[in-house]
């Protein structure tokens, strides 16, 4: 019996806040069209009731028999856009109901997929499901939506960019905590398996058991551990951590796989925070040595970090996929809050971040004053980051109504409270009604 | 089932004798038992199978009671968890 090691995984879990962040079940419901939108609805809510019916309490046996908290159990479906195609009037509420209700049914807090993929251009179901949205996100508890704007591959549609702008800006007018269930992507990912940006994508299988592990404050302590090492010590520090990490997501996510009777998809390598403390990704790279997070050098510290845990955690799984890096959501960070507050960290410092990391600006609250275009330049510098990188960027931003700097915005329970944070007030509206598509980069073509 | 059984408190006289009579009267079969003081504080690991018939439900609820009652933290945890992050 190793007993340090039994030791080293229980403090891991009792103090360090280690977790499977999330069980996810990836769902295609290309089987469900039918032509007729109240029909598909119908099937809709018919197949996720049916096959994931167990999986709530599969994972809550797991963790039970484990030891291991599993945060979030929840459902990704195929982008509902998809769905609709055939209809030629397609009113995508009832569908958005039917996923609400089956996420009741079967215990499910979020379900991802209300999204359309429109990097390219969109089709009048594109249109009308982006149109939905601010009544979708208001008639709905559980539903998460995501609109992919842009790609490596594609460029970016500015036309759709715009209009999230304006999205943006009538979700948050309604209320503005539905607006922290719409994610704006560029190079989304089709097996994510976090909210509120996860949806199943089209090149997936019938049925998949994804996780995501999470374990800010297991690394945080394996840092603070070793004040004065040098670069190299952390960063094998750092991987040796990740592997451990991830190696829980892989177990629990191949027993949960098994006992559902479904495959298991992939392992999404993530550290993500919580407002809990002990749980924050800003620690870690205050522990790195910088006095706040937002001082100069923290871009590189978070890249290392990041950089680190994928390599830590690559070896720990079998499929590795999804975001796959530490996330950097404001409101739901302690210190990442607390940096917001006290003028520390600026948007534009975490645009930098979003360089290096996964995803985006995330959990973002901005003046409720904010005009729709300046939303939709946060959104197009975004996705100009991602696909000049070739990786994935997002944009979560809240814009207030009648709040601003020096306000807070409470989401309530993991997603935390989220200070207003200043933003420039350049006009950008110019530049973002010109209209049309900015191209693909030059490097995209490899072929 | 293999499982590990950890027993976290402040050290007094018979934490040993009540938690192994428990496991005695649940049928768990001890395997290995590991028994310090770790920084001023009753540390005890067993390594133990659960017949087949055992609930493992059931067996935690009874531990975690015995430890509410003699004042000691007990989990119980399926073996396997520890093997997937330790071995390769």
């Amino acid at each position: 019996m190793e007993t340090e090691q039994i030791k080293e995984t229980i403090e891991m879990i009792s103090e360090e806040n280690l977790d499977i962040r999330t069980i996810t079940m990836g769902i295609s419901l290309l089987d469900c069209v039918t032509g007729d939108t109240a029909t598909t609805a119908k099937k809709v809510y018919a197949k996720i009731t049916r096959v994931a019916a167990q999986l709530v309490p599969v994972a809550d046996a797991l963790s039970n028999e484990y030891g291991l908290p599993i945060v979030n159990k929840r459902i990704a479906v195929t982008p509902v856009a998809l769905l609709a195609g055939a209809d030629p009037h397609p009113d995508f509420l009832p569908i958005a109901h039917a996923l609400d209700d089956a996420a009741q049914a079967i215990g499910v807090d979020l379900i991802g997929g209300y999204a359309a993929l429109v990097a390219n251009g969109c089709t009048p179901a594109d249109t009308a499901l982006m149109q939905s949205l601010p009544e979708a996100l208001a008639t709905t508890e559980r539903v998460c939506a995501a609109v992919n704007v842009g790609s490596s591959r594609a460029g970016i549609n500015m036309d759709a960019v715009a209009q999230m702008g304006e999205t943006v800006k009538a979700i948050a007018a309604i209320d503005p905590v539905n607006a922290m269930k719409l994610v704006v992507f560029c190079n989304a990912v089709e097996d994510n398996p976090f909210m509120a940006g996860a949806f199943w994508g089209v090149s997936e299988g019938d049925v998949a058991i994804s996780t995501g592990v999470s374990g800010p404050g297991v690394v945080q302590r394996a840092v603070a551990k070793l004040p004065n090492a040098s670069f190299e010590v952390i960063c094998e520090t750092i991987k040796q951590t990740a592997f451990k990490v991830s190696r829980m997501g892989e177990f629990i996510g191949q027993a949960a796989a098994k006992r559902l009777g479904v495959p298991f998809n992939i392992v999404d390598l993530s550290l993500a925070p919580t407002p809990a403390p002990g749980d924050s990704v800003a620690e870690i790279l205050e522990t790195l040595g910088l006095s706040h997070v937002g001082t100069p050098g923290t871009t590189a510290a978070l890249a290392l970090l990041n950089d680190a845990v994928k390599k830590g955690g690559i070896m720990a799984a079998a499929r590795v996929g999804g975001l796959s890096g530490a996330f950097i959501p404001v409101s739901e960070d302690r210190n990442m809050i607390e940096a917001a507050q006290a003028g520390h960290i600026t948007l534009e410092k975490l645009e930098a971040m979003t360089a290096v990391c996964s995803v985006g600006l995330d959990m973002v609250a901005v003046p409720g004053d904010t005009p729709a275009t300046t939303l939709a330049g946060m959104i197009a510098d975004e996705a100009a980051i991602g696909m000049i990188n070739n990786k994935t960027t997002a944009v979560r931003v809240i814009p207030v109504p009648g709040k601003t700097v020096g306000d807070t915005i409470e989401f309530g329970g993991l997603f935390g409270r989220a200070p207003i944070m200043p933003v420039n007030t350049g006009d950008a509206s110019a530049f973002i009604g010109r209209g049309g598509r900015i191209p693909a980069p030059i490097h995209s073509f490899k072929n | 089932m293999q499982v590990i059984i950890t027993v976290i408190g402040t050290d007094k006289v018979g934490i040993i004798a009540q938690v192994t009579t428990k496991l005695a009267t649940l049928d768990v079969n001890i395997q290995d038992v590991s028994q310090t003081i770790m920084q001023g504080a009753f540390t005890m690991m067993l390594a133990a199978q659960l017949p087949p018939q055992a609930d493992f439900s059931e067996v935690k609820a009874a531990l975690q009671a015995l430890g509410d009652q003699i004042g000691v933290e007990i989990r119980v945890t399926r073996q396997e968890i520890f093997d997937a992050m330790h071995k390769l």
